[in-house]
């Protein structure tokens, strides 16, 4: 994985040395809040309802041992013993308290690590698919484009006050793991006549006007990328509204322009962009390939082990093809019953440590779906694996089942947030907790946010799931039929809100209609809502205010 | 027609600590239940003033809507409930502190 030169070394610690300073002088008096407000954010430092919030960047989910260890001792020596694993592949910790802060960014980047670029209205941390370098569908592992992008956009002068915060995810397969479209920018590398390039999105985005991103260039050649990303953001740096926070994201630029128009503009700033800037240099590219080439992996011969039902049943779920047939990749769910999606204690972040020291070759991915994963385990692993989860408490078999569940912070935590997220999703999962009930529901996505914002990406929940607050009441608002994948789908909302107490029977109801409904169990979810509509889900919603009225 | 007034407390986050506190004058507690009530849009917009004069000790201070209980303030919405005890999901926050 990538390791920092000597000048991302001295970056970073410059930049530890003056927000130390910037602190300081918040401390004294000599900066006003309004003034230090902007440098703590861009140090990745929120203050959020109950206490600070520091987000920490994971570069494109891709963690280490030491990484994941180091962490769990931020999380002991500075905050409550844990860490939240968020919906762009980060980690954010609770409870800091101010002065702490410099300390616990100079842990950081004693492991490589730092929260620059984590708030503002910035190019944010780059994404990527989870099982990039790993799955046997991808053209090329979409970490290399991911690591050019970051160091490209980390601190580039010119888009440090963009009219928004900017997004973008890379996927190297047909198969969207990143939530392409629903980015700023979206890359899916592919392969036209021996070349690969990428097919770039625009224009996607959720929150308060979700948006599916719109295909501007069917394939750019990866020399051009740089100029092609300088183009796209040059053009939205001066045509992007700025009158107005809720409109000024480039998804709303698109809308209100037009893609044809705006393509039109952005190939014209593309051809300026030419002239002035190099294309992106192979011995460049090749250099950041050389941090992501595979481990040299082991070549035991695969043993035909027998495993016990519990076992079989986590690898019926939370096992996922390798590119080599003698390994795996294991996602390990962090939503054990009643658990709060994407906390992890930082006891379980020292077994995570430990097992990808031991059988993952030190890897480690976060995945937008806040679970943790090793990308490459030999299958004769398995077992020490699974009996190592399982005695952290991680060795749930849930992944991709209902109570695999992403849901952002909510009001328990977030300042911005109208209602509460976890305390439904935890709900959910206990109503949900039996495991043969949940594989008998088969694959389903539910997606909870607390506020408007979208970042627990309900839009694209085969269940979505919105609390806001309704004249002083918790309310929440249920979607039906999104989908964060290739086939790319905004959720339909299904009328009335649901008070806080009435989610958990709604869902239940829409469950009980689905498995009434589907032609047999291989009709997932999501497949049956296409087939049927919305009419039978939403009659099953509100029968009982129906049948009350 | 304008609604009713409703008595008002200055209320902030910390900022060393980040929590929450609340203005009781002529200092600042971390119990609701002692913060200094306004009774009326004239003691609401002085004691607004008041609060901020903290800048060392205080972030964003904004006044919020109480319900008083035998003249002891308490939440009148629920984003302020949970700002008096923390989160809901750990046994975290000001609800610890109360043990």
């Amino acid at each position: 994985m990538y390791s920092y030169t000597d000048f991302d070394e001295r970056f970073v610690r410059a930049r530890i040395d003056e927000f130390r300073g910037q602190v300081a002088r918040r401390l004294d008096g000599s900066l006003t809040e309004d003034e230090f407000k902007p440098l703590r954010l861009m140090n990745g430092l929120y203050l959020q309802l109950h206490a600070y919030m520091l987000r920490v960047a994971i570069p494109y989910g891709t963690l280490n041992a030491r990484q994941m260890r180091q962490l769990a001792y931020i999380a002991d020596r500075w905050d409550k013993g844990y860490g939240h694993f968020t919906t762009r592949q980060n980690i954010q910790f609770n409870w800091p308290k101010l002065h702490d802060v410099p300390a616990m960014l100079d842990a950081l980047a004693d492991v490589h690590m730092h929260a620059i670029q984590t708030s503002g209205n910035c190019i944010r941390n780059v994404t990527a698919g989870h099982f990039a370098g790993a799955t046997p569908d991808e053209v090329e592992d979409p970490r290399i484009t991911a690591e050019l992008i970051r160091q490209w956009s980390t601190d580039h002068p010119e888009f440090a006050y963009l009219p928004r915060k900017f997004k973008v995810a890379v996927t190297g397969s047909d198969k969207d793991r990143a939530v392409l479209r629903f980015h700023d920018i979206g890359l899916r590398l592919r392969k036209v006549a021996d070349e690969i390039g990428y097919e770039v999105v625009i224009g996607g985005g959720m929150g308060r006007t979700p948006m599916i991103g719109k295909t501007v260039r069917d394939f750019l050649p990866k020399k051009d990328l740089l100029a092609y990303l300088e183009a796209i953001l040059r053009t939205y740096n001066l045509s992007g509204r700025r009158d107005n926070k809720y409109k000024a994201r480039i998804k709303i630029l698109v809308h209100e322009t037009g893609l044809e128009e705006l393509k039109a503009r952005i190939d014209e700033n593309f051809a300026q962009q030419k002239r002035v800037l190099p294309d992106v240099a192979p011995d460049v590219v090749a250099r950041i390939a050389g941090d992501f080439l595979d481990p040299v992996f082991k070549t035991d011969p695969v043993q035909q082990l027998t495993f016990s039902p519990a076992l079989q049943a986590f690898i019926d779920t939370n096992v996922t093809p390798h590119k080599r047939a003698d390994h795996v990749s294991v996602t390990i769910s962090t939503k054990a019953t009643g658990a709060t999606p994407g906390d992890v204690t930082s006891g379980q972040l020292l077994v995570l440590g430990d097992l990808a020291e031991r059988f993952g070759y030190d890897e480690l991915r976060i995945s937008h779906e806040q679970n943790v994963i090793l990308p490459h385990v030999h299958r004769n692993d398995l077992p020490a694996v699974y009996e190592k989860l399982q005695l952290a408490g991680l060795a749930t078999a849930n992944v991709g089942l209902i109570s695999d569940i992403i849901a952002c912070p909510g009001m328990d935590y977030c300042a911005l947030a109208t209602a509460r997220s976890i305390p439904i999703a935890q709900q959910i999962g206990e109503t949900f907790a039996d495991l043969d009930a949940q594989h008998d529901i088969g694959p389903l996505k539910i997606k909870i946010s607390g506020c408007i914002n979208a970042c627990g990406h309900h839009h694209v929940g085969h269940i979505g799931i919105l609390g806001l607050d309704r004249a002083g009441v918790e309310s929440y608002q249920l979607t039906l039929g999104g989908d964060g994948t290739e086939e790319a789908t905004i959720g339909t909302r299904t009328g009335p809100g649901f008070a806080y107490d009435e989610v958990v029977p709604a869902v239940e109801r829409l469950i009980k209609a689905y498995l009434a409904l589907r032609h047999g169990p291989e009709e997932t979810f999501l497949a049956a809502y296409r087939r049927l509509g919305i009419a039978p889900f939403r009659a099953a919603l509100y029968e009982v205010r129906d049948a009350a009225a | 027609m304008a609604r009713p007034f409703a008595p008002k407390v200055a209320t902030a986050n910390h900022l060393l600590e980040g929590d929450v506190i609340y203005y009781s004058r002529p200092g600042w507690t971390r119990e609701l239940s002692e913060a200094t009530v306004a009774r009326s849009p004239e003691e609401a917009e002085a004691l607004l003033r008041e609060a901020s004069g903290f800048p060392l000790e205080t972030v964003g201070v904004v006044l919020t809507d109480v319900t008083l209980e035998n003249g002891v303030p308490t939440p009148a919405h629920f984003r302020e409930t949970f700002r008096t005890r923390g989160p809901s999901n750990y046994f975290h926050g000001k609800q610890a502190g109360h043990v």
